[in-house]
């Protein structure tokens, strides 16, 4: 099911077409994050939400002729759960921001532009362009769906006017091109007022169309589909530096594609074992390194990072460098492998360092030390007590993502009850807020939260037993250069800036 | 007659029970719900399932290595499946010897949630990626698995090579590496060739749906 945008209604968006972009070739804002992450500094610029997608049929559809697809393999909650974001990504000016959601769809926020007379309005996002990604699919060797959820989107670095991303399901990956259009052709003698051919013995001229301005319309046209690659789930993509191929990662193998070519893909790591029952651990997250070509990272779900040079071998089975961290052996339990488990990792801008999200903490790794992190934050350690009902009700196999600020001297993650920390690597201070409606007024400073782990509890903290562990915040996205970050809380999203900013 | 002398030397013991081994019985009966739950799914995720197993199979060690197993009595339990239970216990039974170390603090007693066992399907806990599973589902596992074989087997290789006719031919093993049949099922090579491990991997898929 396609749905056009003007068919949309975003509740309190502001669902505005704005003019030409500007040069592709604008420089970006001046780098504006030194102020760090103080405490009390960050305000809510907006909040988006994505209504759900049967309130939608209702209004413009009768009920009769509405389109289900699949349904015989949805529940009831099918409308609402295909609208919880499941990936968020700034491209790489922050102009614009890209969301994924679990129905497929594709929708891209443009930031407003400066106005002199509406100054409170920079920073705000708006709707630029919605899309169906993907659609639901059937495997009919395995007879099972293919979720049409996007996974991952990411962007390519702007050459021309037009904007290029790449988003992916768990199994194929496709490139997109969003474009504006704000002319079109007129003056065809072909066709009679009304639209139909005319006769072509009455024709005896040929009269050249002529471009005329017109409202402005963004388009996304799919330009490559990259499938058939994938027998495991896809949970990675990351874009080279040459910016001429990018690599899809799945549970066992990684494959590098040029973006030209969408029927070939080089494997260039497979850690399959020929016997499957000696199968011991999977690929996690991978990405490239953000300067050099030939390096890329993945992670597995021993809580292991291996380096790779590509120009040592095509396949990469032998890394170039293993980063493991010693087992505690004082917080051993049998959930330590699933809580060591690292869920994201990321290269810093500077491509010195690296970060991996696992369970409970954040760690910074310097690509020169192998054997142990430099920097671990404790996201939420208070859990560690908790984690045999994690396991019960499945949360901690949760997957967190993790985010460098643009100058590599803040990370950010996410947590539960809709908590986010942010963690300042040369103060070493940290901070948790929330991303809720009924905490965040526009224009607010948002109050720094606390949890209390034991004792007395003050009046504005929360314990561990009343977290809603229902509200997760596992994808946000920070600005390329400016203190501006977006978080993902479901189906809504809230974009924060720096009051300094 | 098994049954009963355990649970005589249980009613000995009793106030000793292990609630350690509670413990360790009801994650490995949680985690065989979930990777059932597993099956279930649209596709399963194969990590998830990964780190289950691998943490069912560290408990099962770590009773095998204590040399301390108890099977509980179902009927105050209230557990749902005796043969769930004999399927972990035939791995890990052994006789109720001495006191139990007191468990580790924090999680067990407040946190911990037993949940009833569900009757094991046809397939192995670790199944997922077509591990053995318990000993009294394996003939049936491996009266499939041999049906399957059969099937494949006999298949005439010209009609493989037909099935894979369309793939492309170009081909870009630049290390010499050899591809399995997986990889050309997702199209992606030309040179079709059908390996023993190839054969398995079929199996495996065959045997995860």
């Amino acid at each position: 099911m396609v749905l056009q945008p003007s068919e949309r209604h975003y509740g309190d968006w502001n669902h505005r077409r704005l003019g030409p972009w500007c040069s592709p070739t604008g420089s970006p804002a001046p780098l504006s994050c030194e102020t760090g992450c103080g405490e009390g500094s960050w305000i809510l610029v907006c909040r988006l939400l994505v209504p759900t997608q049967v309130s939608l049929l209702s209004m413009e559809e009768d009920i009769d002729t509405r389109k289900i697809n699949n349904s015989f393999l949805r529940d009831h909650s099918y409308a609402t759960e295909a609208d919880i974001i499941s990936t968020v990504e700034f491209n790489h000016t922050g102009e614009l921001l890209a969301t994924g959601d679990k129905g497929g769809r594709v929708v891209i926020f443009q930031r407003e532009q400066e106005s002199k007379n509406q100054v409170h309005r920079r920073g705000e996002y708006n709707v630029y362009s919605t899309f169906q990604s993907h659609e639901p699919e059937f495997d009919y060797l395995k007879s099972l769906e293919i979720e049409e959820k996007i996974n991952k989107i990411r962007w390519l670095p702007q050459q021309n006017a037009a904007y290029f991303l790449l988003s992916t399901n768990d199994k194929t990956v496709k490139l997109w091109k969003v474009s504006e259009r704000d002319k079109r052709p007129e003056g065809y003698n072909l066709k009679d007022e009304e639209g139909r051919l005319r006769d072509p013995a009455t024709i005896t001229t040929l009269r050249v169309p002529v471009l005329r301005p017109m409202d402005l319309m963004v388009e996304a046209t799919p330009r490559r589909v990259f499938a058939n690659a994938h027998t495991y789930h896809i949970n990675s993509i990351s874009v080279n530096s040459d910016y001429e191929t990018y690599m899809s990662a799945d549970d066992l193998r990684i494959n590098l594609w040029n973006f030209e070519i969408t029927n070939q893909s080089f494997n260039i790591v497979d850690i399959k074992p020929a016997n499957m029952e000696e199968l011991t651990e999977v690929i996690t997250a991978a990405e490239f390194h953000p300067h050099h070509c030939n390096t890329f990272v993945y992670s597995s779900s021993k809580g292991t990072i291996r380096l790779c040079d590509m120009r040592a071998s095509a396949l990469c089975d032998r890394h170039t460098k293993f980063f493991e961290e010693p087992e505690d052996p004082s917080n051993r339990s049998f959930f330590s492998e699933i809580i060591s488990s690292i869920s994201d990792v990321k290269f810093s801008h500077s491509g010195r360092y690296i970060m991996t999200r696992d369970y409970l903490t954040v760690k910074v790794w310097d690509l020169n030390m192998e054997n142990r992190p430099i920097e671990t934050y404790q996201v939420h350690d208070y859990l560690r007590s908790k984690l045999c009902s994690l396991y019960e009700n499945d949360c901690i196999f949760d997957k967190f993502e993790c985010v460098w600020n643009g100058s590599d001297s803040v990370i950010m993650t996410g947590s539960y009850n809709n908590f986010f920390r942010m963690f300042d690597r040369n103060t070493k201070r940290d901070v948790t807020l929330e991303a809720s409606r009924e905490n965040s007024k526009p224009r607010a400073i948002l109050k720094p939260r606390k949890v209390c782990v034991g004792g007395k509890r003050r009046k504005d903290e929360i314990s561990v037993d009343s977290l809603d562990f229902s509200k997760k915040i596992l994808h946000t996205a920070w600005h390329p250069s400016e203190n501006i970050i977006a978080v993902a809380a479901t189906n809504n999203l809230y974009i924060f800036q720096d009051k300094v900013n | 007659m098994f049954a009963r002398r355990l649970k005589r030397k249980c009613a000995v013991d009793e106030e000793a029970a292990p609630a350690y081994s509670l413990q360790h019985q009801s994650l490995l009966d949680m985690s065989l719900v979930k990777l059932q739950l597993c099956h279930m799914l649209v596709e399963p995720n194969l990590c998830h399932s990964l780190l289950i197993t691998n943490m069912d199979q560290q408990i099962q060690e770590e009773m095998t290595q204590d040399g301390r197993w108890c099977m509980p009595v179902p009927q105050t339990t209230g557990w749902a499946s005796r043969d769930l239970l004999v399927s972990t216990g035939i791995l890990c039974c052994c006789t109720w010897e001495g006191v139990h170390p007191a468990p580790e603090p924090g999680d067990l007693a407040s946190e911990f949630h037993v949940v009833p066992a569900v009757q094991a399907p046809g397939g192995s806990p670790g199944g997922v990626w077509g591990r053995d599973g318990p000993r009294e589902n394996r003939g049936s596992l491996h009266k499939s698995l041999d049906q399957i074989f059969e099937t494949l087997e006999s298949q005439s290789p010209g009609a493989l090579e037909e099935l894979f006719s369309d793939v492309d031919g170009s081909y870009y093993d630049l290390d010499g590496c050899y591809y399995d049949l997986d990889a050309v099922l997702t199209g992606m090579l030309g040179s079709a060739k059908l390996s023993k491990d190839g054969l398995d991997h079929v199996v495996d898929i065959l045997v995860e749906t």
